[in-house]
């Protein structure tokens, strides 16, 4: 098993961090993992993204071309993650960001609205945790309450009171994401 | 001891701290910055030495004046500081004092940029420094062989009082893994019979120098350096190996561009391609027995590298020409991506004669052809 999966916005929407979350709870379950950023003179405001590698073996190249799975969580990462997604892979949306819908019928593309699900929980910067629960509706080989423990078990001791809305948060976005599958044609 | 999420520079840094280091001097530089950063919380916190130094020229000669005390001192920076540390690191190879140097590689030649290159291999493994010395190179291709190889470099460059420079790109600098770190060891300063660390008025003084004015002492202290390192080659080459027992195609990489042949190894061979990878661990002293081995059952070679074909000159003189060695790189901070190294490894398991064609220059051709 391997599963790659590219996360892409802007700099300060928690991409890197949401990248992190996962790869500890692959971690934690026993999987071999890689956690890369584009590194460069960035800054916030600019575009950022990770790239995970999940398997249960040693891991090759930590850096993939065509992943099956990506989260865009802006629109130029949208627009770049679109054309360069696996065929027959899926990619998440943040469709508060966006003004268009997809053009590739050979993908899956789940919209959610990232930004308005983490306003109505009542902190905006958990829109990163809203795709990420989104996500994992296409990612079988980690689940929620993995990433749930992965976030209990890392996150720095003064962030702990958040980590409620965290789950939430998570809760959100996959069961948004859920229902898109169920309304796609089989 | 657990595994942790580590990223590569940090891991090198808390790797050397549990190794015993007790002096770091270094100047920041991207992509490797980190290891700085890490170590300037970390040391004073444990009462060790850190310095950040005016700059790297600063910093070697600092490392040079620790390590003749005999303390585990280290430095790192990324290709252009590491340039400039070039003439310390040939006098502390002259005065046969052992240090450790980290060279996060990124593009070049010049200032050129931050990606990740392996475009330093020459300078590390065969150049540098001005002068006939030899040093221990360690390649890790993962967190945590930048770990194990960071602890293992203070042993080597103590046991043939060498200098010992790890060379690894910005990917795996930047990259986080899960690994697990050794447990702190205690400081223990070695009594080592050379270290100039004070007489306490007790025993006679001690000189350390890299300067044998007589050309026939020089000429001794170069052959000395020369049966150390038959030493070194003899017990301390290290590498491994994927996919070899039946391989015909036998892929050699380093670092990042090892495991991303590995994913292009490992797609081929679901294919049905008889491909293999040798990884080598220790580029310098270099796996050339191995290699010469090999070419009794490969057909073909394939060097991978982030450069314009730097190990594949030691490649070809451990295959001398028995087999063809044939050669695929990105130089300038392009990281290849799997599926180019698979392409190359499908274009030579269907040739049916061997090319001879130099390496070099056939895959010059082929990315002209491309761009």
């Amino acid at each position: 098993m391997q599963k790659e999966i590219i996360i892409a916005g802007f700099g300060g929407q928690g991409v890197l961090f949401g990248g992190q979350v996962l790869a500890y709870a692959a971690m934690d379950t026993g999987k071999d993992v890689t956690w890369i950023p584009s590194y460069g003179p960035e800054m916030r405001g600019g575009t950022a993204n990770c790239t995970v590698v999940i398997a249960d073996h040693e891991i090759g190249s930590p850096l993939v071309k065509n992943p099956p799975l990506a989260i865009a969580l802006n629109l130029p990462s949208f627009d770049k993650y679109e054309s360069q997604l696996a065929a027959g892979g899926t990619l998440i949306v943040n469709q508060s960001m966006v003004d268009r819908s997809a053009q590739r019928n050979d993908i899956h593309v789940i919209m959610v609205p990232c930004n308005e699900i983490a306003e109505e929980i009542g902190d905006k910067k958990l829109m990163n945790m809203v795709a990420m629960g989104a996500l994992l509706s296409a990612l079988p080989e980690v689940s929620l309450k993995d990433v749930e423990k992965a976030l209990e078990g890392h996150l720095p001791a003064r962030h702990k009171h958040l980590l409620p809305k965290n789950y939430e948060a998570l809760k959100r976005g996959f069961e948004h994401a859920q229902k898109e599958w169920d309304k796609a044609p089989a | 001891m657990p595994k942790e999420l580590w990223k590569g520079n940090e891991a090198i840094a808390e790797a050397a701290v549990r190794a015993g280091l007790e002096a770091y001097f270094g100047y920041p530089i991207t992509p490797q910055t980190e290891v700085l950063e890490y170590l300037s919380r970390r040391m004073p916190e444990l009462g060790r030495a850190f310095v950040q130094a005016e700059s790297e020229l600063g910093a070697v000669n600092m490392v040079y004046g620790a390590a003749c005390t005999g303390v585990r001192v280290m430095s790192s920076s990324s290709s252009p500081g590491v340039s400039l540390m070039m003439e310390g690191l040939s006098y502390i190879a002259g005065t046969e004092v052992p240090a450790v140097l980290v060279n996060v590689m990124r593009g070049g030649p010049g200032l050129g940029n931050i990606a990740p290159a392996q475009s330093d291999y020459n300078q590390a493994v065969h150049g540098g420094g001005h002068g006939d010395y030899p040093r221990i190179v360690l390649a890790p291709a993962s967190v945590q062989e930048a770990i194990d190889l960071t602890v293992l470099s203070f042993d080597l460059a103590e046991k043939y009082r060498m200098i010992t420079m790890l060379i690894l790109d910005g990917a795996i600098g930047q990259m986080m893994e899960p690994a697990e770190m050794p447990e702190m060891k205690p400081v223990h300063r070695q009594d080592f019979d050379w270290a100039t660390n004070g007489t306490m008025g007790k025993r006679e003084r001690r000189l350390l120098t890299s300067i044998y004015l007589n050309p026939l002492d020089e000429e001794q202290t170069n052959l000395r350096l020369l049966n150390r390192w038959k030493e070194v080659q003899a017990n301390e080459v290290r590498y491994k190996e994927y996919f070899i027992d039946d391989a015909e195609i036998v892929i050699v990489g380093f670092g990042t561009a090892g495991r991303v042949a590995l994913s292009a190894v490992r797609t081929a061979r679901e294919q049905g391609i008889k491909v293999g990878l040798l990884r080598p661990i220790t580029v310098s002293p270099f796996p050339t027995e191995r290699l010469s081995q090999l070419t009794g059952q490969a057909r073909a070679f394939l060097v991978t590298e982030m450069n314009m074909g730097q190990m594949l000159d030691d490649v070809q003189l451990a295959v001398r020409g028995r087999v063809p060695v044939e050669f695929y790189g990105r130089p300038g901070g392009v990281v290849p991506f799997p599926d180019e190294i698979l392409n190359e490894i499908k274009r030579i398991a269907s040739s049916p004669t061997a090319d001879h064609t130099d390496a070099r220059d056939a895959w010059l051709t082929r990315m002209t052809e491309r761009v």
